[in-house]
């Protein structure tokens, strides 16, 4: 801290003696400044250009899309039109939101009340739970997935997406630590006030806390709905069996296969399997950035 | 500092006991209605499979009858046997050793600058993080699209400027630096959270510095990595620990790129297509458990695989104590 004063104190000192050749330093200030934005375009031109080739790609004829020309000779948008006939386009979506959306809402109900007790109640035992949740967050699913995978086969629901959405009843480890990083920062004087009023610990998660941790709950949701939206593992260990209950990223993943020389329409596919993604990042662009920042800053 | 957080940034507030604060007493069936779900699926999803994955693995169990105790066996054939499992292991450590620093390197290197840039600052961040979202399975095609040897956007440029044009995922030497080209695109996640860790690093420092003369070495070795080590160690150890699982990436790689294999397994003459160089330890394990129903051995590279983690997770740990250490006595 002290050190911090110190040089507050003697920083007009530098200033004035860099005012000696100010219109040097003034020039190679702007021409650093003309440098980091050049390289800023073209970084994003090359994270950017990915999308625009295969956007591009999807719009092409089949016979054009294996020529490596880069400009559609003639557009074709109908190309999305046939990925939802050729393939069973629909199914995988409505699987897809299904998985999503159930394991999304069940992860709130059960690991909302958990992440409260982390970061609120005091209790024996915290800090084992909270290595506890830290281990199963870090943990690879796969150490754990034979016994599990034997689990739901005895229950007779491999096949389906249920293995998959079903232990969300019970808590999801990283959704649990997110949202107690985020409960963390709110402040407890209004918990504390709700409490002398005589609200018992569940109304004050409820009628307080919940209202007031919005915007974390909401990143918390939508990182989940992500995850689920993107997993390829999960379905692919439960429901490669069985067609019916494929997600997006199963039947894209099997798409080339079957329709191998049509890259244009395996493109509108892919297309397809980003856009739902990229819209709602759009959308609540905010939220998203500080519930990453969240993981790691404050991890 | 709590023993419990993985890695934090020094000015924030994480940890449990709140100083001046006397201890509210809460009843244990309180606590209890709030944690019952959670405990429970400690048991069934972490207790239990960790314990039953070690007996499993030193069984035969195929699912149709009772596992059949076979003591070291699983173990043997794993370190002595199986020709698969060590080039598996070696792809994997490939990922670990070059993907995990390359990705940080290049999330440091895009983040500074993007603290330096005046304009355009939320245009500029968008951008780079965006393909971090794209699923997995999607980046892949794109990638195999666009590094297609004969036909992709790549090729086709480098084919004008003169330059040779490589087959990317259909060599057996590029197949695996082509994933990390892909992993490069997606390095938003890390960025991101650099990022928000070098805009909390106290300005009067660098200024100091400058005073005393310190070049952008310097400023780097001695001001930001001290100050942003507790997520440079964060990004190390999850980084580290999603390596070891490498899994999707992989699988549809090879499977789109070979234009042939059933996803995950099949014809065993093309898993890790090209020439097994894409085929990881997580993959090993899925086809060995899942496909072909060898459930005593998958555990057996399972219980590897854990004590690999954890042994990782720990040393990084006790690396990152000390390097936290150095942060806290300079503030």
């Amino acid at each position: 801290m002290t050190t911090l004063a110190h040089s507050a104190t003697t920083l007009p000192a530098s200033r004035r003696a860099g005012g000696r050749d100010s219109r040097t330093a003034r020039r190679r200030r702007r021409l650093g400044w003309v440098a980091d934005h050049a390289v800023a375009i073209a970084l994003a031109a090359i994270f950017l250009g990915p999308f625009v080739f295969i956007v591009l790609q999807s719009l092409m004829t089949s016979q054009q899309a294996l020529t490596g020309e880069l400009w559609p000779r003639t557009w074709h948008p109908e190309n999305y039109r046939d990925v939802f006939q050729l393939a069973p386009m629909w199914t995988y979506v409505k699987n897809t939101v299904l998985y999503a959306g159930l394991a999304t809402a069940l992860m709130l109900v059960s690991s909302v009340p958990a992440a409260y007790a982390m970061a609120r109640l005091r209790f024996r035992g915290q800090s084992i739970a909270l290595v506890v949740v830290l281990m199963m967050m870090m943990l690879p699913p796969q150490v754990t997935q034979v016994p599990i995978y034997v689990m739901w086969t005895k229950l007779h629901l491999t096949g389906s997406l249920w293995p998959l959405i079903l232990p969300n009843l019970v808590g999801d480890a990283f959704s649990i630590f997110l949202l107690r990083q985020f409960f963390m920062t709110i402040p407890s004087e209004y918990a504390d006030a709700a409490r002398v009023d005589g609200c018992s610990e569940w109304g004050v998660l409820l009628r307080v806390f919940i209202p007031m941790a919005k915007p974390g709950i909401a990143a918390t949701a939508m990182f989940m709905f992500f995850f689920c939206w993107n997993d390829f593992y999960g379905p692919l260990l439960y429901t490669s069996e069985n067609p019916a209950n494929w997600t997006i990223s199963l039947g894209l993943a099997s798409f080339r296969n079957l329709y191998q020389v049509q890259w244009n329409l395996t493109m509108a596919a892919t297309v397809i399997a980003m856009i739902p993604v990229l819209v709602v990042f759009f959308l609540a662009q905010k939220v998203f950035v500080e519930g990453i920042t969240l993981t790691g800053v404050k991890g | 500092m709590t023993p419990t957080t993985l890695a934090r940034g020094g000015s924030t507030s994480v940890g449990s006991p709140r100083k001046g604060r006397p201890w509210r007493p809460y009843s244990r069936w309180v606590v209890l209605s709030f944690l019952a779900p959670w405990l429970v699926g400690v048991l069934v999803f972490f207790v239990y499979p960790l314990v039953d994955t070690v007996y499993l693995s030193f069984t035969h169990y195929d699912l149709l009858s009772a596992p059949q105790w076979v003591g070291t066996d699983n173990y043997v054939f794993m370190l002595t046997k199986d020709p698969q499992v060590r080039k598996a292991a070696f792809n994997t450590l490939w990922l670990m050793v070059i993907l995990v620093p390359a990705r940080m390197l290049f999330a440091l290197a895009v983040s500074s600058l993007v603290v330096r840039l005046k304009a355009g600052v939320g245009v500029f961040r968008s951008a780079y993080y965006l393909p971090a979202l794209v699923p997995p399975v999607a980046g892949v095609l794109a990638f195999v699209f666009l590094l297609n040897p004969a036909t992709g956007p790549i090729n086709q440029v480098l084919g004008a400027l003169g330059l040779p044009q490589p087959l990317w995922f259909n060599d057996p030497t590029l197949s695996k630096p082509s994933l990390v080209l892909l992993g490069l695109w997606g390095v938003g996640d890390i960025m991101i959270i650099f990022l928000a860790s070098l805009l909390d690093v106290p300005r009067e420092q660098y200024e100091a510095a400058a005073l005393d003369g310190a070049g952008p070495w310097h400023r780097l070795r001695y001001i930001t990595l001290p100050n942003i080590s507790p997520v440079l160690m964060f990004a190390a150890i999850t980084g580290v620990i999603a390596a070891l699982q490498y899994f999707t990436e992989a699988v549809v790689a090879a499977s789109v790129a070979s234009g042939q294999a059933t996803t995950g397994g099949g014809n065993a003459s093309l898993l890790g297509y090209p020439e097994g160089s894409t085929l990881t330890y997580a993959q090993w394990l899925y086809v060995m458990g899942f496909k072909d129903y060898y459930l005593g051995y998958a555990s057996a590279l399972a219980v590897v695989m854990f004590v690999v983690a954890l042994s990782l997770t720990l040393i990084l740990l006790r690396r990152s104590r000390s390097l936290l250490g150095g942060t806290e006595a300079t503030r």
